[in-house]
């Protein structure tokens, strides 16, 4: 056990060093380093306007960073060619905070569309992985026959997730997942994350202003802040922490709600 | 620790092991499809049948459905297949797919000479809603027209002058090159033809009459139709996607008043603007080819421009452009707050948008010329 953790260390399964990111004359991320392991669910947190997505859109590739490197799964995604790139690509899956289904397909379309793209499968299994995909998320089977306008805010979140796993990743980019849903719901989600984390062996990248889920569902916590990573660890080490915005936001008052 | 995925038929006394080994995933999904089909066939044999996965080295939610799907398809009455071996790690996923019910229903929709004649009888129908649209959309703006007119005050003016820059200042260009060599194309072809009859000067006639009359305005509103009318569909389209126009509407605002009418207004005025412009294009084109092309001297053209065309040829001309406008506008506006959720929608709408302005503008022309010719101008 010892040793597999270890290695777990050794081997980070993202892997951020020294990146730079800037729009204009503003610096968001200032030579930030973050290591996410193999098999743990990260929360990651800070102020609004932070930078929190757009580090997560750094490490997915759809923000060009001025400085540093980014490996995912040991691949450096900079030297990496297209084919490595694909693979790299086809291992993981985003959830986006708006769910970005795409509108024209049915929420069936929504989740083959990445196995329609990368597995030659017949589409009967395609169709009965839609359904159990649509199961896992806590969705009824009924729903895979309608488009994302007839969907309310919480199952665009479940039918998004539902299609990140469709190829069943290693890894999940979730970029507030629970926003915009009531506290069970959101409860539910997190139960959900979990489960799929233990079922699926996923980790989990997940950006997250809800307290419950940083109680609840991370393993390990990374903070945001001046575009550096101001602390990681346990939430034990987070309520510990005496940086000024972190005790503010472990023991605000509606943190205090939360713990009691 | 990983490799190919097998499935191995191993009898064991009166029962019958099937051994599944190696890395049960999403990327040996085509294989593995083939070998659960393949044992499939098993199905209906006497011997109980049990699965045995203690050898798979990873599993994920392709391996474990086709386990189950092999599972079901085993059991059949009184024989019942069993998993065995089935590690720890992976039990709450196999589990997690045996709650899934079978393959949803697919409805496929079939082509049917009776289901083609529906569609016809549909879209004859929706002719009548589409018309019935249009003169809502007419008399909505006609009423915030009035509104306005009553409290001036209202008149968004910034966003009146801004769509004016967008459709009328910033379409200069363009429009001016279409329409000269329009008039150049025309000029050419007219000499060519007449020069057989020892007619060249009547090419002076044609052209004057041909722009001025028809071409100016009916090719710029055709422009002007598929530049602004449908940009006009997509952001007003985008705005009903994404609430806006909703979010308006509990602020208590008209859309129609804060939406529609600067953009009618910008484009009823824009129009005859560029008709102008274009129309003179048209001619400063004709009469250069008329003179390199055709050996007609400038002054020789103006003279007989001025005799062949009257004053009534520009006004039929540019009376016609701010109706097209408003037909124009009226169109892609009714487009544009018809998109519905999806970005299919979208892109259905702005094409309707087009087509139609640019079918309206012609009917429109032709109405023109008809109640011009009656009343002998």
């Amino acid at each position: 056990m010892a040793q597999e953790i270890q290695n777990a260390i050794q081997d980070p399964i993202i892997r951020v060093r020294d990146i730079t990111v800037q729009f204009g004359a503003t610096r968001v991320l200032d030579g930030l380093n973050l290591d996410v392991k193999r098999g743990e669910i990260l929360g990651f947190v800070g102020p609004s306007g932070a930078g929190k997505s757009v580090l997560t859109r750094t490490i997915i590739g759809l923000v060009p960073k001025v400085a540093g490197s980014i490996e995912v799964f040991g691949v450096d995604l900079d030297s990496s060619n297209t084919s490595q790139r694909r693979n790299v690509e086809r291992r993981w899956g985003v959830l986006f905070q708006q769910g970005a289904l795409f509108s024209s397909l049915t929420v069936r379309q929504n989740i083959q569309f990445p196995m329609r793209e990368y597995l030659r499968v017949s589409q009967r299994l395609m169709d009965e992985i839609t359904m159990a995909k649509l199961a896992m998320v806590g969705l009824k089977p009924e729903v895979a026959e309608r488009f994302p306008s007839e969907l309310s805010g919480g199952m665009i979140k479940r039918v998004a997730l539902a299609r990140a796993l469709s190829l069943d990743p290693d890894l999940v980019f979730l970029d507030e997942p629970t926003s915009g849903l009531d506290p069970i719901g959101a409860g539910d989600f997190d139960d959900l994350v979990r489960t799929l984390q233990r079922t699926l062996g996923l980790t989990v990248f997940m950006v997250t202003h809800d307290l419950d889920s940083l109680y609840t569902a991370c393993d390990r916590i990374a903070v945001l802040g001046n575009g550096k990573i101001i602390a990681a660890g346990s939430i034990a080490d987070m309520q510990a922490s005496q940086h000024p915005w972190l005790r503010q936001y472990f023991h605000g008052k509606r943190a205090r709600a939360v713990v009691t | 620790m990983s490799g190919d995925p097998k499935l191995e038929r191993i009898a064991k006394g009166n029962a019958l092991a099937l051994c599944a080994t190696g890395t049960w995933t999403a990327s040996f999904a085509p294989v593995l499809e083939r070998m659960v089909a393949d044992a499939e066939k098993l199905a209906g044999s006497p011997q109980s049948i049990f699965i045995d996965v203690s050898e798979v080295a990873k599993l994920d939610t392709f391996g474990a459905w086709l386990i189950e799907r092999l599972r079901r398809s085993l059991t059949q009455g009184a024989v019942e297949a069993q998993i065995a071996g089935l590690s720890a790690n992976y039990s709450s996923l196999v589990d997690e797919v045996r709650r899934v019910r079978a393959t949803p229903v697919v409805d496929t929709t079939t082509i049917t000479i009776t289901g083609m004649l529906e569609q016809i009888g549909r879209a004859v129908a929706g002719i009548a809603g589409t018309v019935a649209g249009l003169v809502d959309m007419l008399g909505a703006v006609l009423a915030a027209c009035g509104r306005v007119l009553i409290h001036p005050r209202s008149l968004r003016l910034t966003s009146t002058v801004h769509h004016l820059e967008q459709v009328c200042w910033r379409a200069v260009p363009i429009i001016v090159l279409i329409t000269f060599l329009i008039g150049c194309i025309i000029a050419q072809q007219g000499i060519f033809h007449f020069r057989r009859f020892g007619a060249d000067i009547f090419v002076v006639d044609m052209l004057g009459v041909l722009v001025l009359r028809e071409i100016g305005v009916l090719l710029v509103a055709i422009m002007v139709a598929g530049r602004s009318g449908s940009a006009y569909t997509a952001e007003l389209g985008s705005m009903k996607m994404r609430e806006e126009i909703d979010a308006l509407r509990t602020m208590g605002f008209d859309p129609i008043e804060v939406l529609v009418l600067p953009r009618m207004l910008a484009l009823v005025l824009a129009l005859p603007i560029l008709a102008f412009l274009g129309a003179m294009a048209a001619l400063y084109g004709g009469g250069l080819v008329a003179w390199l092309y055709g050996g007609v001297d400038p002054e020789a053209f103006l003279l007989r421009l001025r005799d062949s065309i009257s004053i009534d040829h520009f006004i039929v001309g540019m009376v016609k452009a701010p109706v097209m406008a408003a037909v124009i506008g009226i169109v892609a506006c009714v487009e544009g707050l018809a998109v519905q959720g999806s970005a299919e929608s979208l892109g259905q709408h702005t094409t309707a948008s087009v087509v139609k302005g640019i079918f309206f503008v012609i009917v429109m022309d032709g109405v023109f010329a008809i109640f011009f010719a009656s009343i002998g101008m």
